[in-house]
């Protein structure tokens, strides 16, 4: 069989449907560098397969990951959250929350040019472990910080 | 059409600090309303912040991100005067962008 031949229709194959799909206003625009959503992993319900549906399971525990939360949360519904990555060639920050009903609460991309630190609020159902994860130069580290919660932010 | 983000960017150092607050739900899809139906899940799944052209920030976003998002980061680059422009998609295909200019 013609493997070439073979690789050259697959991949000519492959552009001129993308090019159709895009033409037809099928493929929404998308800045370059954001990762399609990653419907498994937020769908995880506990940190062990959120980091495995991130590719990330073997993450290493790193003291170069910096997270600010408060110790004890008042409102669960509103928890600012800080993360500073401190690792060299930092490429991603996650969040993961490991009593939430779903674990995975947000993955920032870092671009090159931008600081590997990013600030935002979550939700915590209720008081749990808060893990930091950092892809840096292709490999996974880990951080986890307790955060207490007086009142749980997802109930209605 | 959902309300405008408020958007701050601020030069200092050859870095710009971008502080934005969204107007959004975040529904969680876990609450239910007074009859017990569950109120489906709306909230912003991709966030991209754009300088130039230039993506700076992009990010992919669950249910526990908090009720009109806030989002905080900095880059290097960027003077006073030049926009940044942040747009966000919900998983109801819903999508707004906001420009600002740096200060």
């Amino acid at each position: 069989m013609d493997q070439t031949r073979r690789n050259v229709l697959k991949a000519g194959g492959g552009a001129s449907l993308f090019a159709l799909l895009a033409t037809a206003g099928m493929l929404r625009p998308q800045a370059a560098l954001a990762a399609d959503w990653n419907h498994k992993a937020f769908a995880a319900n506990n940190v062990k397969d959120a980091l495995d549906a991130l590719g990330a399971s073997n993450a290493v525990n790193s003291v170069d990951i910096v997270m600010t939360a408060p110790e004890i949360a008042e409102n669960g519904a509103v928890v600012p959250i800080a993360a500073v990555s401190k690792i060299p060639g930092t490429e991603s920050i996650s969040i993961l929350i490991a009593k939430n009903p779903t674990a995975l609460a947000a993955s920032f991309d870092i671009p090159s040019g931008t600081e590997p630190a990013v600030s935002t609020r979550v939700k915590l159902a209720q008081s749990t472990d808060v893990h930091i994860l950092v892809k840096a130069q292709g490999k996974y580290y880990i951080t986890t910080n307790e955060v207490k919660v007086t009142n749980g932010g997802c109930g209605g | 059409m959902a309300d405008p983000m408020r958007i701050r960017a601020i030069a200092k150092d050859g870095e710009v600090d971008v502080k934005v607050l969204m107007a959004h739900e975040m529904e969680t899809g876990q609450r239910k309303d007074s009859a017990g139906k569950p109120i489906p899940a709306h909230f912003i799944q991709q966030v991209t912040a754009t300088w130039q052209g230039k993506v700076v920030l992009s990010a992919n976003w669950g249910t526990a991100i908090a009720k009109n998002p806030f989002l905080e980061f900095h880059f290097k680059g960027g003077k006073k005067g030049e926009k940044i422009q942040v747009t966000w998609t919900d998983n109801k295909g819903d999508k707004r962008t906001d420009e600002a200019t740096i200060n």
